[in-house]
């Protein structure tokens, strides 16, 4: 056991903010519906793996192509060469939008041809980035044909009801990401009736809590959304868009971001605006980009998440 | 060759207004005002202006950007990306306030007065 274990009361409510740009990443674990910080990569991997592994992989950005990344598509691709030299075969991916970086169709065909190269089932949700053709139907018609309004669905895999949530189109001047009445009805239905045990992992582009308004780094009405989650012992909210990890326990609900897999931003405040971070040295790149690698334990009811770098 | 096929229809258009109602329209016609799109900020956030005038945003970042006005009171741009532009001829005296429809954050404001004198052609 890590002496993190014997910490309930102290992390049951503590905020966690974790900057791992240069670390190896970091492991936090849901246990009877208490999620806590494990330890890092290292203390992760030295645990046997049991139950179900899956991928985030966010903020592709393909397209891209200023600094500090001229190649957003190549670090894709580096990124998918990771997965596939994985020891454990993840069970599937999920994508947490901004596949393409301005909604061409070339853009997405480019990100297809890169992904479908790690053979795995794909559960995409959009970004704002790929809802800019002008007709905003490119996404729809490739990645949200089964799903309902804008892309939004569930579906349940060992033991574990995944949600992907829709939270970047009819956004309102000065406003936050946005769900909407529609979809957070649908997501009030979608849980009913199931069991309190049952863990949840929703996952979203824009973070569902706030990271910080002054950037757009929220979700309007992610709190509506979450209370209809209160009763679930394990809620994990996963998210993309901030291009960071950055973690934050609050009750039973695990919030985590991953990185982009094509440049990093800046932490909250930590520059004049939440474009990309420019000068970053060539041979730090792909420290701050990567993918994240969940697993769920069965009869543990944990749920850890490694981050792991391109580099580093 | 294109340069000079451009330059005589500027100079048609100046002709052109010019002969139909003064030089004093031909300004007013022709009254432009620049927004930049740096660091996820409209600047000036507020522009003040004669009907007429036109308007136009340039991204200068390294994100694209789009402007959407408020109750759809102007036309949507198309998504801009970096050094992109977008015109638009307010000709409607009024408060027009607009984001981004990427990062709505984002948001700015147009103030149109009505134009006055031998400028109120429209």
């Amino acid at each position: 056991m890590s002496e993190f274990d014997r910490d309930d009361g102290i992390n049951r409510r503590k905020v966690l903010e974790c900057m791992t740009w240069v670390g190896t990443g970091v492991l936090w674990t849901v246990s009877g519906g208490v999620p806590r910080s494990l330890g890092i990569m290292g203390e992760a991997q030295a645990q046997e793996v049991k139950g179900l592994t899956f991928l985030q992989i966010s903020d592709s950005h393909v397209g891209f192509h200023l600094p500090p990344n001229a190649d957003a598509l190549g670090t894709l691709q580096e990124c998918v060469t990771k997965v596939n030299a994985l020891p454990i075969k993840p069970a599937f991916m999920i994508h947490t939008g901004d596949i393409s970086h301005l909604s061409l169709e070339a853009q997405f065909d480019d990100a297809d041809r890169i992904i479908s190269q790690t053979r795995l089932d794909v559960h995409y949700v959009p970004g704002e980035h790929d809802f800019l053709d002008p007709d905003q139907k490119f996404y729809r018609e490739r990645y949200g044909k089964a799903a309902k309004g804008a892309g939004w669905y569930s579906f349940d895999a060992n033991g574990v009801h995944f949600i992907g949530l829709v939270n970047v189109v009819d956004l309102k001047a000065g406003g936050l990401g946005n769900l909407g009445t529609e979809q957070l009805e649908w997501l009030e239905a979608d849980v009913k009736g199931r069991s309190a045990s049952t863990p949840i992992v929703v996952f979203a582009h824009i973070p569902l809590w706030t990271v910080y308004p002054e950037w757009g780094w929220g979700t309007e009405d992610g709190a509506q959304a979450l209370s209809y989650l209160k009763r679930f012992g394990s809620v994990t909210v996963l998210n993309g868009h901030i291009h960071q990890v950055m973690q934050k326990v609050e009750g039973n609900v695990a919030f985590h971001t991953a990185r982009s897999t094509a440049f990093p931003q800046p932490a909250p405040g930590a520059a004049p605006s939440p474009g990309p971070i420019k000068d970053v040295p060539a041979d730090k790149l792909r420290t701050m980009l990567g993918i994240a690698n969940v697993t769920f334990k069965q009869n543990e009811q944990r749920l850890a998440i490694i981050d792991t770098p391109l580099a580093g | 060759m294109m340069r000079s096929a451009v330059a005589a229809a500027m100079l048609g258009a100046v002709i052109g207004t010019g002969l139909a109602g003064g030089i004093i329209v031909a300004r007013a016609q022709n009254a432009t005002t620049a927004i930049s799109i740096d660091n996820f900020t409209f600047t000036p956030a507020t522009v003040t202006i004669k009907a007429g005038t036109t308007v136009t945003w340039s991204n200068k970042d390294d994100i694209p950007h789009g402007i959407a006005a408020t109750g759809n009171a102007f036309a949507k741009s198309k998504t801009l990306d970096t050094d992109d532009s977008y015109s638009f001829t307010f000709t409607t005296p009024g408060t027009y306030q607009y984001f981004c429809y990427v990062h709505p954050h984002m948001t700015g404001k147009i103030v149109v007065e009505a134009a006055t004198g031998e400028n109120t052609t429209r």
